[in-house]
């Protein structure tokens, strides 16, 4: 398939829930980030989660950003970005007509005793043990946002030390543009 | 492309003289300095403008394109310049003005390390401009002059800046002269959508009104779009009310002109936006100094609305049809299929409203703002270019110097910049040397830029300087009698230098207006001075308030026609 450009852009809609998962697909330029930033910041409303990657035409990128705030505002937010100069595209995106992951990484004290157990949770989650010491463990888990919250509550009967989440990414189903 | 070694900056004049810019407005420093030595070295069209202060190019340049739908240039140094470009350019984004600023940076390797006048420049205006760009290659400079020409002027116009960083300007440049450009996040025409299913749905709504209203805001103008709106307006049988900035789209001497509507608008206009069935916004963005207080807006009109950029529609208002399409093209689309509505009812009712509220003012008790600008307008005429400054004048100005076409009004609207409208004159007259250009501004704005007598004085441009003076800073002495108990705080203009001898001292001739009586005399003498700049200084009441007002947040209909009776609540709205 093509690159998503202008020619095809996805389709503008504002979905009811409360909280919205924007994709922006913009040129991979300096300043890029801070104009759009302004745009939110501008209107009171505050990024919830920010991805941002260069695209498989090193031309883009690939911004993913969760936001949460007054519906009536979003259109007017997505209308803006999208007269960006920088900005080729930016729409939404909701869980039924797209993949939406979101990537943990959780660093938690775990003894000798206990560690089965917490590796009983990893496995429950299908997530991965990446970093191991006698006292300390990093595991990742990826998923929906849901899961990867419910991971959390079960590895709280640890010590946490640090929690690393990257925010969601998203992309549209089918062979629609993303 | 010549094999003549050339350099950064001498590839940017080239490229603007290829443009076909004809002026910059500008001011020097170190950063700046390969540029100006490109403005001498590079044989051109260009030229050049030293003002007094970066605020005075930017209105100069802003004035320009005012003028003449063109797009102008700036020209300025790095930090404290580029800085005093804010307000400037603030003012034209507001308005949808094309400019482009190209600003001095200092060297690429100091960037970001506080040296000597760097202010990130790109990053301080990246919210008041259409785009700005850094350049960090000297090849690039053709295509980024070319790209901001280009974003400035298509779609919805805007300013555009440049920021060059001195080594980038003296670099050796080996590149394109000629460049293709690629703006694949930029395709204003992609969001066009004059489909006939809008088009049928407006006619629809169209043939349906009885008691139809045209708004004709800045976008009709920016588009062209005058002549179609003069027909519509005409086969119609429609009346036509203007934005502040819209005035003169429409002529408003024409019979179904109802003249400005708004805060501070016509009550004839502003009833008829409150009662008709119908409202046609054509490239308007429903500003709140016009919609009041937004739910009560047109409450029981049916609204289309047709406006080159998505993001206006629904912003303030809801409309039943949108068209998003430049005005001109839209309004032909609509024009081939209307035909003729019995609106003499309507007319009727408007009519008596302008009978019953007139635009007036009174002619005893000493020399009124409102006087000056009525005769003015006797003396010069509708086709004069008139700007203002903001304030009372500035509304006294757009309600009694009717306007009768297009590039003829300028005023700052959507920032209201004080010191805005005498540059402005100086680069409308610029553009438009044969034209009478008229500056009318407040004893306040009037100091805010008067340097740039020096530049009017020193380019013998016949501009008619305007001061009313007050001795206030009227329009806010207004809302703080009005809703402040008449306890005037920081507004009294004590310390107002003697205009005449001000102008004296640039080596201008002067007017002075005391009386009623000497109006007509004194303007009829001024406006015979065609060898360099005038200055005109009336002596006004100044306690005078404007009316109609609506008080800011309220609704159309509780306008006030005449000074309140009782004590008025603080205004709830906007500003
Ligand atoms: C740069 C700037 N500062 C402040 C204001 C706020 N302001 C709006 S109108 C006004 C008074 C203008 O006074 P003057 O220029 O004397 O004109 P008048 O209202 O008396 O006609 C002021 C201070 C403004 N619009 N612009």
């Amino acid at each position: 398939m093509s690159l998503v450009t202008t020619d095809n852009p996805p389709e503008f809609f504002i979905s009811e829930a409360p909280v919205h998962t924007l994709s922006v697909l913009v040129n991979n330029k300096a300043g890029v980030l801070m104009r759009i930033c302004q745009v939110f910041a501008r209107r009171g409303y505050n990024i919830d989660s920010l991805v941002v990657s260069q695209g498989r035409d090193k031309q883009f990128s690939r911004m993913t950003i969760g936001i949460s705030g007054d519906p009536a505002g979003l259109e007017q937010i997505i209308l803006q970005v999208t007269k960006l100069v920088d900005v080729i595209h930016c729409v939404e995106h909701d869980s039924d007509h797209s993949v939406v992951k979101e990537l943990l990484l959780v660093k938690f004290l775990v003894d000798k005793e206990d560690r089965t157990e917490a590796l009983q949770i990893i496995d429950h989650y299908d997530g991965k043990t990446v970093d191991l010491t006698p006292t300390s463990m990093i595991a990742m888990i990826n998923g929906e946002s849901s899961k990867i919250d419910a991971s959390l509550a079960m590895f709280s009967q640890f010590e946490i030390i640090e929690t690393v989440r990257t925010g969601k990414v998203v992309m549209a189903r089918s062979e629609k543009p993303t | 492309m010549d094999t003549q070694e050339i350099d950064g900056a001498q590839a940017l004049i080239k490229t603007l003289d290829n443009l076909g810019v004809e002026y910059i407005f500008g001011y020097s420093g170190g950063a700046a300095i390969p540029i100006f030595d490109a403005l001498v070295t590079v044989k051109s069209n260009i030229k050049f403008i030293l003002a007094r202060h970066e605020q005075g190019c930017c209105h100069m340049a802003d004035g320009y394109a005012r003028a003449t739908g063109k797009p102008a240039v700036v020209l300025v140094t790095s930090g404290p310049g580029a800085g005093n470009t804010i307000t400037g350019i603030m003012t034209a984004q507001m308005d949808s003005v094309p400019m482009i600023i190209l600003c001095g940076q200092q060297v690429t390797w100091m960037l970001g390390k506080d040296a000597f006048q760097e202010a990130d420049i790109f990053g301080i205006t990246m919210p008041v401009v259409k785009h700005n760009y850094l350049v960090k290659d000297t090849n690039e400079i053709p295509r980024v002059a070319r790209e901001a020409h280009h974003i400035a002027t298509s779609g919805r116009p805007g300013p555009v800046l440049i920021d060059l960083p001195k080594d980038i300007t003296q670099g050796p440049f080996t590149g394109d002269m000629d460049p293709e450009f690629d703006l694949p996040g930029y395709q204003p025409e992609k969001f066009y959508s004059v489909d006939a299913s809008d088009i049928d749905h407006a006619l629809q709504l169209i043939h349906k009104a009885s008691k139809p209203l045209i708004l004709a805001g800045h976008g009709a103008m920016i588009s062209g779009a005058d002549a179609e709106l003069k027909e519509l307006a005409e086969t119609l049988r429609c009346p036509v009310t203007s934005t502040l900035l819209g005035k003169g789209v429409f002529p408003e001497e024409h019979e179904l002109s109802v003249g400005m509507l708004g805060m501070h608008g016509t009550a004839y206009a502003n009833k008829a936006v409150c009662d008709c069935d119908l409202l046609i916004n054509v490239g308007s963005r429903f500003d709140d100094r016009i919609i009041g207080q937004a739910d009560k807006f047109c409450a029981g009109a049916k609204i289309i609305h047709i406006d080159i950029d998505p993001s206006e529609m629904n912003k303030m208002i809801t409309p039943d049809v949108r068209i998003v399409s430049d005005a001109k093209s839209a309004l032909a689309e609509i024009n081939k299929r209307i035909s003729g509505l019995d609106t003499e009812p309507w007319l009727a009712q408007i009519e008596s409203w302008k009978k019953k509220f007139p635009l007036s003012y009174r002619k005893q008790g000493g020399l009124r703002m409102q006087q000056v600008i009525d005769e003015m307008y006797q003396v010069a005429g509708g086709d004069a270019i008139v700007t203002t400054d903001v304030g009372q004048h500035q509304m006294w100005a757009a309600q009694f110097y009717k306007t009768n076409a297009s590039w003829k009004w300028i005023s700052s609207g959507g920032a209201g910049t004080m010191g805005f409208g005498f540059p402005a004159a100086i680069g409308a007259q610029l553009a438009c040397p044969d034209e009478t250009v008229i500056s009318i501004s407040g004893d306040g704005g009037f100091q805010m830029t008067l340097f740039e007598l020096a530049t009017a004085a020193l380019h013998k441009l016949p501009v008619k300087i305007v001061v009313l003076n007050n001795h206030y800073l009227g329009m806010v002495r207004q809302w703080q009698e009005l809703f402040f108990e008449d306890r005037k705080s920081g507004v009294d203009l004590e310390g107002n230098p003697d205009f005449c001898k001000l102008a004296a001292a640039y080596g201008i001739p002067s007017f002075n207006i005391k009386r009623p009586a000497d109006v007509r005399k004194q303007l009829e003498k001024a406006f015979a001075v065609k060898d360099g700049p005038v200055l005109i200084h009336a002596e006004c009441v100044k306690t005078d308030n404007v009316f109609p007002m609506i008080p800011a947040g309220a609704a159309l209909e509780d306008m006030l026609t005449e000074p309140p009776k009782h004590k008025m609540a603080k205004p709830t709205g906007s500003t």
